[in-house]
């Protein structure tokens, strides 16, 4: 009993047969196969599985496939943008933002909703703004100094 | 010789992939074919296994095959202990439960499934008929009597075990106040990340099984799943790819592991299982799970005169690869940072009806730092002196090193006073006494905790070590000097493919980025440990830099030969050999210009090795080299924490004004690492003291079986941390490298803790047990 959906993918457009149950992280992963997105829990608390959908960030363990019909996602590999690396991407890797990278795409999207938002956080705004996404390596500080670089470096490209 | 890289805050070369999503964890590896495996697992603590009716899921869509203990009893090996103690009783452990369950969580059946929806969708037309019996789940009750889990062995105890050294009697004897407390190290969930994961593939013509995991430990697993298969090891390929996260929980041999190796080679196809969190919470090792009574003998002057730690420690049902030997490690550490004459540790270790505990960061250390750090703050409190006092009293002097322990130890090298004194200036210590006291007569409840820790690490001479505690590397100069290090350490987040690299670039005069270093695949890398311990640099560090040293003596000699000068007169610097002194010296008034090059690079040493024209006669051509570095002793880091913190009145809830810390691991090769290593590292501790906690209930359910129940700590649980540093070498390998990837964990449980019992002192609160939660503060506080 498969249902016809068409998902747009960092701006590809993929026509597929899925089961209505398919969670939009398997669809993602396994029928696109952009694996980049993970999967660290089953209960929605953990974050590693945030994606952009409609611009928004999702957890997309707690989608169906079929709910994103017609819709645009934005992955991790969707974030960079003509070979340059998003300025939360840049942030990560200049502050030390990641240790097993297992959280990480799903942080760097949380993150980059959250200055998408709130272009310049305090550090707790940060701090509440990921209660999504769950790190076990960083201790997040790293994190919030990767945050706070790319606020920097958005700010300084608009010429504030 | 400059240092271009080591000692800077170098951007890791792992990031690119990570930050775009590119990397391979097991789980994004697919092959064609792949068949996926759900479980059955037992919803029982403690059962007999009275039917198992397997024939409606063997039928379900897309089921190619249902598996059962009886099935796999005799063709795959035990679950394998590695700890061999004195009379340690070892229950038999087979891959799939054969007549009894003894853990909720245990697997019973394996269904394997064309897709991952159809795999866990058949498990569910299993039909498991359970007689339960009654399960063991307190540890003190299960040593003293009650329900017995194995019969033969007439009860529940694994093993008991007496060490320490020093006449503690006596000890106690002479002491003017002996101080007790129970102390309880609630077990806890390492949760890694990403849980485990396994994909085999046999390839039945070549007789090869290639066996991906989500393992801290691919060669040790290696020659354990070969056995357990009853296979040659050198036909079994083990691959760590991308490993998100272990803390010590991917650091064994898991059922799942030679389980699924064993059907692959039955389907001669591709095998995957992925474990989901709720499994993962179930049946992967817990951490800690001691219940202990500490003694310490004080005089009154607060000099310690002994310290006795009885201990029940909770094994679970089964041992898994390192579970007895964990509290064997809690007393290596009992002196802590301190002179303690006389330490006796009495441990009762016994089965429970739960999953195994093993090592989860700190493994054991821990335990041993908590316990004589709340004990020195409980002294403290009894002699009415702070707790730095105490403590700084019983330091030894930093000319005392190799400093003996009556734990049998040689702690390398330490300077416990130069960190507490940096700790105090830093936090502005005095400072912060008095605006506590100005806080309490406002009625604020603010608390001040300090830790002093040593904990031992780089684990380490394999005397002492089941599998061996050497390290491995072969370094390899490409002919267009490119270098490979092939290093048997397995990092999972913790930057050696950075960290090597600096170290090699700065030894040949090479650039960062010309270094690869490889890790993780049994068929790549020359047999190796793992990484567990915080031994990676300390020990696979060493090995990387022996083998470098032979490179560079071989590379000189290729040089001189180029040169025409003696080996003895080469230099070498920056990437370049250079004879200049010695040609000159030869030439006389000037070279004429058919005369040898007075310089060589590393690059022209390179090719010549591979061309092997104009190497010395009778040496060998290429330019690798492979060292096997067996440390002479572990190594102990050190260093003080202070946590400030501040009780909610209203809520229970403890906030953080202030947390300092000064760690000393040693030389450090890349401070940024370093840094991460003790974010994470009080992080995971501050979890453990306040949030989090694998609860059974007396049936022996698990309570606290995902994520909404088990509290792993978000960020804005977590302060802002003021770190600092002093670096005293350790002499035990040419780098002066410790190690620092447990000591945040050891180090800052014992300040949390003692932190919130000092917020709580004005209402004659002496101890708290962990998890310190909401409700038992707001009790206290409002009662």
């Amino acid at each position: 009993m498969k249902k016809a959906i068409s998902v747009t993918v960092n701006g590809a457009t993929h026509q597929s047969e899925v089961e209505p149950r398919l969670l939009l992280v398997h669809y993602i992963r396994d029928v696109i196969g952009l694996t980049g997105t993970h999967i660290g829990c089953e209960t929605s608390i953990c974050g590693a599985c945030t994606v952009m959908v409609e611009g928004q960030a999702v957890k997309s363990c707690t989608l169906l496939a079929v709910q994103a019909d017609g819709a645009s996602i934005k992955t991790i590999e969707g974030l960079a943008a003509n070979g340059k690396l998003h300025a939360v991407q840049e942030g990560f890797w200049e502050q030390h933002g990641l240790q097993c990278g297992y959280c990480t795409p799903g942080m760097i999207i949380a993150s980059a909703q959250l200055l998408d938002r709130n272009p310049t956080p305090t550090d707790e705004e940060i701090r509440h703004g990921l209660d999504g996404n769950l790190c076990r390596c960083t201790g997040y500080q790293h994190i919030i100094d990767a945050v706070q670089y790319a606020a920097r470096k958005a700010k300084g490209a608009t010429g504030d | 010789m400059a240092s271009k890289y080591v000692g800077k805050r170098v951007k890791r070369t792992e990031d690119p992939r990570l930050i775009q999503g590119l990397g391979h964890y097991v789980d994004d590896i697919k092959l064609p074919d792949t068949l996926h495996v759900a479980f059955l697992r037992s919803i029982h603590a403690h059962a007999r296994i009275t039917g198992l009716d397997v024939s409606e899921a063997r039928n379900a869509p897309g089921v190619v095959a249902v598996y059962t203990g009886k099935d796999v009893a005799e063709k795959v090996g035990p679950v394998p202990c590695a700890g061999a103690l004195p009379d340690l009783r070892v229950p038999d452990y087979r891959v799939l439960a054969r007549d009894k369950v003894y853990f909720v969580g245990q697997p019973v059946a394996a269904v394997v499934a064309t897709d991952r929806y159809a795999a866990r969708d058949a498990v569910d037309l299993i039909m498991c008929d359970y007689e339960e019996l009654p399960a063991v789940v307190d540890v003190e009750e299960a040593a003293r009597g009650g329900p017995v889990i194995y019969e033969e062995y007439g009860d529940n105890i694994a093993y008991r075990l007496t060490s320490g050294e020093g006449d503690i009697d006596a000890a106690m004897a002479a002491a003017d106040r002996v101080v007790s407390q129970r102390i309880v190290h609630q077990r806890l969930a390492p949760i890694a990340m990403e849980p485990r994961a396994v994909l085999a593939r046999y390839l039945p013509g070549e007789q090869e099984l290639t066996l991906w995991s989500s393992t801290q430990i691919p060669h040790l697993l290696r020659t354990q799943v070969a056995v357990m298969l009853g296979m040659p090891e050198n036909k079994l390929r083990v691959i760590a790819p991308e490993v998100g996260g272990g803390f010590g929980s991917k650091l064994n041999v898991y059922a799942e592991e030679a389980l699924l190796g064993w059907i692959s080679i039955q389907h001669a196809k591709p095998v995957k299982w992925i474990e989901t969190r709720r499994e993962n919470i179930q049946a992967t090792i817990h951490g800690r799970g001691q219940v202990g009574y500490v003694e310490v003998g004080c005089k009154n002057d607060g000099t310690i005169t002994g310290l006795r730690y009885n201990v029940f420690a909770d094994m679970g049902a089964y041992h898994q690869l390192l579970t007895p030997a964990i509290p064997t490690l809690t007393g290596l550490m009992l002196s802590g940072c301190y002179k303690i004459p006389a330490i006796q540790m009495n441990v009762t270790a016994v089965f429970t009806n739960k999953m195994s505990t093993d090592a989860y960061r700190g493994a054991g250390r821990p335990e041993a730092t908590y316990v004589v750090e709340r004990a020195m703050d409980i002294v403290a409190a009894e002699l009415g002196v702070d707790t730095t006092e105490v403590r700084r009293k019983n330091f030894p002097a930093p000319d005392e090193f190799p400093f003996k322990t009556a734990t049998g130890l040689f702690y390398d090298s330490g300077n416990y006073q130069g960190a507490l004194d940096k700790a105090l200036e830093n936090s502005g210590y005095q400072q912060l006494r008095e605006e506590q006291k100005r806080a309490r007569d406002e009625g604020r409840l603010i608390g001040i905790g300090v830790s002093t820790y040593v904990e031992i690490c780089a684990l380490g001479p394999s005397q002492a070590m089941p599998a061996g505690g050497w390290e491995s590397a072969t370094v390899r100069i490409e002919p267009t000097c490119k270098v490979t290090v092939l290093t048997g350490a397995s990092p999972h987040g913790q930057g050696q493919e950075t960290s090597f690299a600096q170290l090699v670039a700065d030894e040949l005069g090479v650039d960062l980025n010309d270094v690869t270093v490889i890790h993780g695949d049994t068929s790549i890398v020359q047999y190796g440990i793992g990484t567990f311990g915080s031994r990676a640099t300390a020990v696979g560090g060493t090995a990387v830099f022996n083998a470098v040293q032979s490179l560079k003596e071989k590379a000189s000699k290729i040089a001189a030969n180029i040169m025409g000068v003696d080996a003895s007169a080469v230099a070498f610097s920056e990437g370049v050999f250079s004879a200049e002194a010695a040609a000159a010296a030869a030439a006389g008034e000037g070279p004429p210009s058919d005369s040898p090059p007075k310089n060589v690079s590393i690059q022209e040493v390179a090719l010549a090795a591979h061309l092997a024209r104009q190497i010395p006669a009778g040496m060998e051509p290429g330019l690798s080299a492979t060292n096997f570095f067996e440390p002479a002793n572990f190594t102990f880091p050190f260093g003080t924490h202070i946590a400030v913190v501040e009780v909610d009145r209203e809520t229970g809830d403890i906030k953080f004004l202030r947390y300092v810390a000064v760690d000393d691991c040693g030389k450090m090769i890349n401070p940024m690492l370093v840094e991460g290593q003790i974010h994470g590292g009080i992080v995971q501790a501050l979890g453990q003291a306040l949030y989090e906690e694998v609860v059974y209930d007396e049936q022996g359910q698990i309570v606290t079986g995902t994520l909404m129940d088990y509290a792993v700590p978000k960020a804005a649980h977590a302060p802002r941390f003021e770190l600092d540093s002093t670096e005293t070498p350790s002499p035990v390998n040419p780098m002066g490298v410790k190690g620092v990837g447990e000591a945040g964990t050891i180090g800052a449980t014992p300040a949390i803790v003692n932190a919130v019992v000092d917020a709580l002192a004005p209402f004659g609160v002496r101890h708290l047990d962990m998890p310190i939660r909401p409700e038992s503060v707001w009790k206290i506080v409002n009662s």
